[in-house]
Formats: structure tokens, sequence, C-alpha cells
């Protein structure tokens, strides 16, 4: 069973199912977020349908960009720098 | 409970056994004194045992209360799951120095009084540096003396701290302390702690030192030196507010460095700074939710990290390699190593029923319900992160991504048996969190699986894949080294040296040539005349007591080996024999007619 699950991630010819299913869990996330009930939080985010989404798919760009930005200017360095 | 026997004294009595085992009685130790200390931690009670006075101070050598028992209860597991994982090797020494590190932990856990805390403290910086030198590779003793100095500094800091404390005081009593009063006492003992908790920039000695461990080692430091400086950080520090922005400010510093490190076993080490850091924001928020957030964190946080160094060790083990541009399609041949990660990775990133979810929520939830916007704000952006590096860019790079062509077999039985414990840990906690709350110190009121917040969650993250899908070429781990604050003595000393081997070498010749010339003939007359007298009379009787000296210094030579490694041995086993004594001293002297006495501070009764 394990290497039926781990091949399916891994192997290419299950590419395309592979994509299907990502965004049918993608559609599936944003809308339950849209129908769940909500109350009135602590902080003004909390009213926001599909919050969780937005600032997951936005911090991971940010920190994407930040961290390779900030590494390629002046944090990377070979890999004998110390030497 | 009638009589007590502290937990670190049977870990010293089983450190002090092994060496006179064999292989297989050595490998039945290593898993039945931990089993041992598990049974021990079961059966203890709040309470105050093992009050002595020592010079005029009193101290309290074992002092049991809510907050040390959920710290021992998750210390005695690991120490088992890390011995298990360790079963196969055939250093005897590491076995030594986990044990022994596993004991000073256990030493600061039910420390009553600063000085017996400073015993652990020290203890635990020289026992575990044991397990980086025991990788025997140039780079392992060069960051296991960076690691050392380190912590030798901290524990001066602390010491100070301690001794300013209990002048001002009077009283050596450990306890929650008024930051906010301010004073030098506090600022040195906060920042010992903070250098234990690798709060940047003092994190550095983690990253620098976790990935030159050996496969093993890391698997314990992992879990102790970080974890317990969060316990002390509750017990001490509890509500001050510094530590809320600097804790939401390191979950972001590890998450950031994570994206750009190669290094497998330094990218989980920049999630070790991350995840204390929802901790540390946690003892900064202060209120009972948030220090149950942080106590139970740690908890979880101790198993799915151990969990993560294992599966990253086991592939470092069966491959000889350790960066993640050198991996990849390893799937095909590890599928049981990269299932059990992927449990721990899932629960470090909180994924509704894994224990992260059950944790890191009450921290997040405290956040949100007594702290600022911002600080909520960081944790959750900093939760993206997680998922981004330890779930995600990791085990894609790692298991998946491009074929490296290698095909590594699955590691030995030990190993995949203590992952398979520590998910099933993972997943247990997540799903059932009921037994880990009804732990914490203070009563619980927190459902962490409402609708909502299993939907927002999730979203979290499922858009931060979509994030990964995205970028994922300007994601891809590259072949260089990330400066980090490290560089101040790894780069600032090499300056400092070509600085004084230049302009002050320099400066020093230009001294030494004026004064040359006319005060120097009449000096040569003058030695001239003396060495004659030298030569004739002196030099007989020097030469009698220089060739007796010259017999002792041989023998002082091959006492002193020089390397920072055997005084590092030396130096632990002086302290493991003073803490022995002190422990086992009291153990036979004191012990049952004690009796238990209410124990003050944090969550004193059941």
């Amino acid at each position: 069973m394990i290497r039926t699950v781990v091949n399916f991630f891994g192997d290419a010819k299950y590419r395309r199912r592979r994509w299907w299913l990502f965004l049918l869990v993608l559609a599936a996330t944003l809308i339950a977020d849209f129908l769940v009930e909500r109350h009135a939080g602590e902080n003004f985010w909390d009213a926001i349908p599909g919050w969780g989404a937005l600032i997951g798919l936005i911090s991971c760009l940010a920190i994407i960009l930040f961290a390779k930005g900030l590494g390629h200017r002046a944090l990377m360095k070979d890999e004998d720098y110390y030497d | 409970m009638t009589e007590w026997f502290h937990p670190a004294l049977v870990l010293i009595a089983g450190a002090l056994l092994l060496p006179l085992l064999t292989l297989r009685g050595q490998k039945i130790t290593s898993l039945l004194i931990p089993a041992l200390v598990i049974l021990q931690v079961a059966q203890f009670n709040p309470g105050t045992w093992g009050e002595v006075e020592f010079a005029g101070i009193p101290l309290v050598l074992f002092q049991v209360d809510r907050l040390a028992l959920v710290f021992a209860w998750v210390f005695a597991i690991m120490a088992f799951l890390g011995n298990l994982y360790a079963l196969h090797i055939q250093d005897a020494a590491q076995r030594i120095a986990a044990f022994l590190y596993v004991a000073s932990a256990f030493i600061v856990l039910f420390a009553g009084d600063w000085f017996t805390l400073l015993v652990g403290w020290e203890l635990m910086a020289f026992a575990s540096a044991w397990l980086i030198f025991a990788s025997k590779t140039r780079a392992a003793t060069g960051a296991g003396f960076r690691y050392l100095m380190v912590h030798v500094t901290g524990g001066v800091l602390l010491f100070g701290g301690i001794v300013l404390h209990g002048m001002q005081t009077g009283s050596y009593l450990t306890g929650a302390l008024d930051y906010s009063s301010g004073g030098l006492a506090y600022t040195l003992i906060m920042v010992s702690f903070l250098i234990n908790a690798a709060m940047p920039p003092l994190s550095a000695w983690l990253t620098d030192s976790y990935p030159e461990a050996t496969v093993t080692g890391a698997v314990f430091l992992s879990a102790f030196t970080t974890k317990t400086a969060v316990y002390v950080l509750i017990r001490t520090f509890p509500g001050a507010e510094i530590l809320m922005w600097s804790g939401a400010a390191m979950a972001l510093y590890g998450v950031v460095f994570a994206t750009i490190e190669n290094d497998c076993r330094r990218l989980l080490g920049y999630h070790i700074v991350s995840q204390v850091g929802f901790m540390v924001a946690g003892v900064g928020i202060g209120t009972e939710m948030a220090l149950n957030g942080a106590a139970s964190h740690a908890f979880a946080h101790i198993l799915y990290k151990g969990l993560l160094f294992m599966g990253a060790g086991a592939v470092i083990y069966m491959t000889g390699r350790r960066k993640l541009t050198e991996m990849g399609g390893l799937y095909r041949t590890m599928p049981l190593t990269l299932v059990f990660y992927m449990v721990g990775a899932l629960a470090i990133s909180a994924f509704p029923f894994f224990s992260g979810f059950v944790s890191k929520s009450m921290v997040i939830a405290a956040a949100a319900g007594d702290g600022p916007a911002l600080a909520t704000l960081m944790l959750t952006v900093a939760s993206s992160g997680t998922f981004l590096s330890v779930g995600l860019k990791l085990p894609y790079f790692m298991f998946f991504a491009k074929d490296s062509g290698m095909r590594p077999g699955e590691p030995p039985a030990n190993m995949l048996a203590a992952m398979g414990i520590a998910a099933a840990f993972c997943i247990v906690i997540g799903i059932w969190p009921g037994p880990l709350y009804a732990l914490l110190p203070f009563p619980v009121d927190f459902a962490p699986y409402s609708a909502l917040h299993i939907t927002e969650s999730m979203g979290l993250l499922m858009f931060t894949l979509l994030g990964f899908v995205l970028l994922l070429k300007i994601l891809a781990p590259e072949n260089t080294i990330t400066l980090d604050t490290d560089w101040f003595y790894r780069r600032g000393a090499a300056l400092f040296m070509r600085f004084a081997r230049g302009p002050v070498q320099l400066w020093e010749q230009a001294l030494i040539t004026l004064g040359d010339g006319a005060g120097l003939n009449s000096l040569h007359r003058l030695s001239r005349q003396s060495m004659s007298a030298d030569t004739n009379a002196v030099d007989a009787t020097v030469n009698g007591v220089a060739h007796s000296a010259r017999g002792t210094g041989a023998l002082l030579r091959r006492l002193q080996s020089g390397i920072v490694s055997h005084y590092g041995l030396a130096m632990m086993l002086g302290l493991t024999l003073l803490a022995g004594w002190l422990l086992l001293g009291l153990g036979l002297g004191i012990g049952p007619e004690m009796g238990p006495v209410t124990a003050p501070g944090l969550g004193g009764s059941p």
C-alpha cells in the first residue's frame, strides 16, 4: 500500500492525475472555507472567507522571493568560503 | 511516593556501567535504562525532595511540579527513541555521552535552586559536544569547538547572573523573575537562556554544529538543549514582553534561512530555531493558554523534530550524502523512510490530525487572544514557511525531483522502528490530544478541532503548496553555504589574526629596530661576559635540574594530548563525577524521611 501511494507521487506516468488531484484539493479547501460558520474573531481577517488560502499563497511567494533575493545578494557563498 | 531517586542518577549509573559491558550488553543497557526512566517518571508526583545546605546556601536538588513533568515525560520518551535509533552503533563513547546529556537535562528540569541548575547546564554543554566531536571529521571538530565556546560563554553569563541575583535577593531558589524590573542579573540570566534557546543573533551555534554531529547524535541534539532552554524560560520569565517579539522574529528568521539552505540537516536546524520561536513567543505572551501552548508545543516538537532528524539521518547514513543538490529519486528504494519523514513533516507543518496542529494552534490562538495582531500575523506567515521548507522543499529534492541514480535500501530495522514509534506519537497526539492536554501545567480550555480552524489551516497549507509549485525553479537548492552570525567569530577571528600578523607585527618590528643601535653595543659586551660566567658555573647546576624536569615533562606530554576533544572529555568526566557525587550522596543520605513538601511556583498542585 505504502509503495503504491509513494509511487503515485513519484512516477512520471501519474503526472496528469496528480495535477487533477491537486486542483481538486485546492478548489475543495477554498470552497469549504466559504461554507463554514464564522464568528467575529479578535482580528479583522477572521471575517474574510478564504483568508487562510490568501495568506498561505502570499507568504509562500514572499518568503521564496525574499530569501532567495537576500541569499543571492549577500548570504549565499561558495562552499569553501571558510576554508 | 515514599522515596525518590533522581532519574539523572539512573542515567549516570548507566553511563558508568556502559564501558564495562560487551557490545551486546551495551545495546541492552542503552534501551533498558531509558525504559526505567520512563517507568520512574510515571511514578512522579509534584513535591520537593533533596533539600540540603551547601556552603551555607540551601539547595533543592529535586523539585517536581506539573511543568517539569510535561518535559520529563517527553525527555524520557525521546531518550528511549534516540537510543533505539542508535542501537546499531558500536561507539560506546557516544552512548555514554547521550546518557549524560539526557541526565544533565533532567538535572535542569528538577533543579529547585540555581546552582543545581547550573551544574546541569554546564554538563549538558560538554556531554552534547561529544556527539559532535564523535563524527571525527575536521569540520566536526571545528564546529564542536565553536559550539563549546558559545555554550561555555553562556554558562559564565548564567553563573554571573545567578551570583548577582543571589547577592541582591539572598535567595538561590529558582522561580519566576519579573524581567521588566530590569537589572544586570536578570539580563545575564536571560541572555544565557536565549543562547541555549538559539535566539538570533545567538543562534548560529545550532545550525553550525548540528549538521556536523553523528547521524544518531543529531537526533539527541535536536531534542534537549533548546527545549531545556524553553523550559527554564517558562519557569523564569513568563510574560516578559520582549520574548513575544523575539519569538515571532525567531520563527521568521529560521524560515528565511531554511529556504536557501542546501544541507538537509542544517535546513532542519533552522526549523528548530523557527519552532522554538513559537514557544518563546508563547512564553512572552505569558497567559495560561500561551504557557500551556509553549509546553505542549515543546512536547510535540521534540517528537516530530526527532523524527525529522531520524529521517534525514537515515538518508545520510544510507547514501553518505547530505546536500539536497546531490540527492533525488530516493522514493524508489526508501519508501518507508519517506513515509515516516512525511509524518514528521506534516506534524511540524500543523496539518489537521497531526501533533503540531493541536499544540501550535494553542500558541497562535493565545497570540490572537492576548497578543498584538502583528505577532499573530508573523507566526501565521512562519507556519506557511515551515511547510514550504520541511514539508515540501526538503522531501521533494531528497526523495523526488531529478533522479540522482542512487538506489540505497531502507536503513537498519532499529532505525525504522524508532521512526515508526515517533511517527505513531505524532499521529496519536494529533487525533487524540486529551492525554497531552491533561498533562499541561494549567487547565486547558481549548478545542483545536473546529470546522473553521480546519478549513483555514488547510487553505494555508494547500495554497503554500501552490506557491511552491509556481516558484519551484527559483526555489531549487543551490550548491552554496549560507552566512549566518557565526561569520563574526569564524571570519572575524581570521580577520583579527590577519590584523595581528600584518599591522600589529609591523609595529612591533618597528619598535624592536628602534631599540637596536645605540644601546645595543654595550649590551652585547655585557652579555658576552655574563655568558662565560653562565657556562662555567650556572650550567652545571641547571643541567642536573633540567634532566629531571625533562623526565617529568615527557610524562606530562603524554597526559596532555593537546586535542580539544580530549580536554572536553576530561572536563565532562569531572563534571559528571561532581554531579554524580552530589546526587548519590543525597540519594543515600537523605531519602525517604525528607518527605514531600508543596512545590512553590508553577502548577504546584496536581
